[in-house]
């Protein structure tokens, strides 16, 4: 490419000593923050008029417009001034921003509509009371979901209780033993992570409810679960095994101590915070799963966490999914109301996980 | 071997070989491994057991059905007689999967490429956390949020497309309503699907050789250069990859669509009406009601979905994992 340089060109590529200072490649200037905010008012004015004289209409339509025009203006004026690479460069900063900004909306948009639903449909009543022999039709106010919050948290502990055993010490296989199954192990684990949640209830249906003749339960529904976690424990758990320090383990193993004590009294005190965050987001992304509840719990009006290994039982997302889909329109607010608690306790999940792993994992 | 190395005195060398290391088990070790062995063989016995037993009690349906299970569109186990194919489920799910995949890679990989690239070092840990909060919101919530507050926006959109869009044959129909459709679905299953494929496809852009990115800038050449030449070619595979768990996903995705999606069992050639179905969507409406029969159909089609993921999960590990090893190399994929 032989074209001649532009005087502006030619300027910018110029060899300044003075201006030999390291390129700051993550800071804005305020004058290209002033011409970003200048483009983007325009932008917005001249689909506003647009739209004014125009057949265009509509909120998702106005958007769309505002935002290709202002990609466009700004592109030919930051070409026309300099480099057209910086005009591209300007230009792709823009769509990568946005393309942030638009992955945080919807985050902000649920839990601010979870909130505000929530609290419409959300009463004392709703922590103490059950929807035993409540009518379809009956307003929101009555009835209540505390037979699913304590079935939730009756699954999630079985499920808990009978995961970690199997994810810590499948991790312990794969990091410590390392014994000959490992190339085959992991990628199963890996594809297991995979599986979708109804199919891992279907399974535990064909298996336990009819395989077996158990029946549903809320203790079917635990099995279901923690197949469905035992992946995320497994492997998180190893890759907080990996960050160990041998150093550690050497020392351990140098004074004589057996494998399993290096691993019991070493190895794993070590990485405790590590697994215990492990567990925790592994507790969060089963209690809210529904799929699997439909074919292994199967849902129930009343309170009965003493029957977990006998009788259907509720839950809450299966509390959620039934005041939606079954009755009439006063059912819906008692769905928010389940929605917000859910949202909720898994909420609190997750930050009890950020606070545990905080003083060990830094990244 | 030059004589200047042979300084060494004659008589120490013996001394200077590493001596053999022998391993020998205490009994609590043996027991230790074998404890973790039989662990480790759990696992895989429930992923072997998972296939095993979906097929032994969809079997009956299967077989009664035969080949037309894979074909057929209607979904009627308890007629007489029992009609039940999957093959509109199947078409659903695909399509559905294909319109949240193609809203999501570029938003993630926009994402990922913010993150890593743009944003400055305070914003960072902040938009991971935002990243993991949508991971971790349940799809129970996704589902009504999408039924309550999505449907309408994307109703009103569905129909500007379908009279002005018409030429494209997907916004085609001649339906009086729209949402509750292909379409809905998929924009809130690409809200969902985001997470992974961000993650997945930052962790891959940061094993991208980080003297080759400042070499590009070095050279004068701008940030968007400097991804399109450095960041994109290495990370390609990986991307793919990420992709696909992110299809994985979107394919095995049940309550959302249940909620979402109005059932009717057909295939439909534009994704903006009412109507069409989804594996397992069906599954999750049609199992609390369904007889014996139908139940085991229902297994047969969770049997399908199990399969389907399970490829498109097990290839886009293998293909993270071999972009992964060929970027530490030093190869662009």
């Amino acid at each position: 490419m032989a074209t001649p340089l532009t005087p502006a060109q030619a300027e910018a590529r110029t060899f300044h000593p003075a201006s030999d200072v390291p390129r700051r490649i993550r800071n804005f200037t305020t004058r290209e923050v002033t011409e970003l905010i200048a483009f983007l008012v325009f932008a917005v004015l001249v689909t506003l008029a647009l739209f004014a004289f125009t057949p265009l209409a509509g909120s998702f339509g106005f958007v769309v417009v505002a935002y290709l025009l202002f990609l466009a203006t700004y592109f030919i004026a930051e070409r026309a001034r300099g480099d057209r690479q910086v005009g591209i460069d300007r230009v792709v900063t823009v769509i990568i921003t946005s393309a942030a900004i638009i992955t945080a909306i919807p985050l902000i948009l649920i839990v601010f509509s979870v909130v505000q639903r929530g609290l419409r449909g959300l009463s004392l009543g709703f922590f103490t009371e059950t929807m035993e022999g409540i009518a379809p039709d009956a307003p929101s106010t009555d009835g209540g979901g505390m037979h699913a919050i304590l079935g939730t948290l009756v699954q999630v502990l079985l499920a808990t209780l009978l995961c970690v055993p199997f994810g810590v010490l499948t991790a312990i296989y794969l990091n410590e033993v390392r014994g000959k199954l490992t190339p085959i192990v992991r990628p199963i684990v890996d594809a297991m992570s995979g599986v979708p949640s109804v199919v891992a209830g279907l399974f535990i249906y064909s298996v336990w409810v009819i395989g077996l003749g158990q029946g549903f339960s809320g203790f079917a529904a635990s099995l279901a679960l923690s197949v469905l976690m035992l992946p995320t424990v497994a492997r998180a758990s190893e890759e907080m095994l990996k960050l160990v320090d041998p150093g550690l383990r050497e020392s351990s193993l140098a004074l004589g101590s057996p494998q399993w004590r290096t691993v019991v009294q070493v190895v794993l005190p070590t990485a405790r915070a590590g697994i215990v965050t492990a567990v925790i987001l592994g507790i969060a992304r089963v209690a809210g799963e529904t799929a699997p509840l439909l074919m292994t719990a199967f849902g129930n009006d009343r309170a009965n966490p003493q029957q977990t290994l006998s009788e259907p039982q509720e839950a809450l997302p299966l509390f959620i999914y039934k005041q939606v889909t079954n009755a009439q329109g006063s059912a819906v607010d008692r769905a928010w109301a389940g929605a917000l608690v859910l949202v909720g306790l898994v909420l609190i999940l997750f930050v009890l996980a950020r606070a545990v792993s905080k003083p060990t994992v830094k990244r | 071997m030059s004589p200047t190395t042979e300084l060494a005195p004659a008589g120490l060398a013996p001394a200077d070989e590493p001596r053999t290391l022998v391993q020998d088990l205490t009994r609590g070790d043996r027991n230790f491994q074998r404890i973790a062995t039989a662990a480790a063989a759990t696992t895989l016995a429930v992923m072997g057991l998972i296939a095993l037993f979906l097929v032994v009690q969809a079997w009956p349906a299967i077989s009664k059905a035969g080949f037309s299970f894979f074909t057929r569109f209607e979904w009627g186990p308890d007629d007489d007689p029992a009609i039940y194919g999957i093959a509109s489920a199947l078409g659903g799910t695909v399509v559905i999967a294909l319109i949240a995949l193609v809203l999501a890679v570029p938003v993630s990989i926009g994402t990922a490429l913010f993150v890593n690239e743009y944003a400055p070092r305070w914003l960072r840990s902040p938009l991971v956390t935002v990243i993991d909060l949508l991971a971790a919101i349940p799809s129970i919530v996704f589902g009504l949020w999408g039924r309550e507050f999505l449907n309408t926006p994307i109703s009103n959109i569905s129909r500007f497309l379908a009279e002005h869009v018409r030429f494209i044959p997907i916004f085609k129909t001649d339906a009086l309503f729209f949402g509750n459709s292909y379409l809905v679905c998929g924009v809130v299953l690409s809200l969902m699907i985001v997470p992974i494929i961000t993650s997945v496809s930052r962790s891959v852009m940061t094993e991208v050789p980080r003297g080759h990115c400042e070499a590009a800038l070095a050279l004068g050449g701008t940030r968007a250069g400097m991804i399109k030449s450095v960041v994109l070619p290495f990370s390609k595979g990986g991307l793919v990859g990420a992709s696909m768990l992110g299809l994985g996903r979107a394919l095995g995705e049940t309550i959302a669509v249940a909620l979402i999606l109005s059932i009717d069992n057909r295939l439909l050639t534009n994704v903006v009406q009412p109507g069409g179905s989804a594996v397992a969507g069906l599954i999750a409406v049609k199992f609390p009601e369904a007889s014996t029969n139908g139940r085991s159909a229902l297994i047969g089609a969770g049997l399908a979905l199990f399969i389907v993921t399970l490829i498109v999960n097990v290839g886009a590990r293998r293909i993270v994992g071999r972009s992964g090893k060929a970027v530490r190399s030093g190869k662009a994929s």
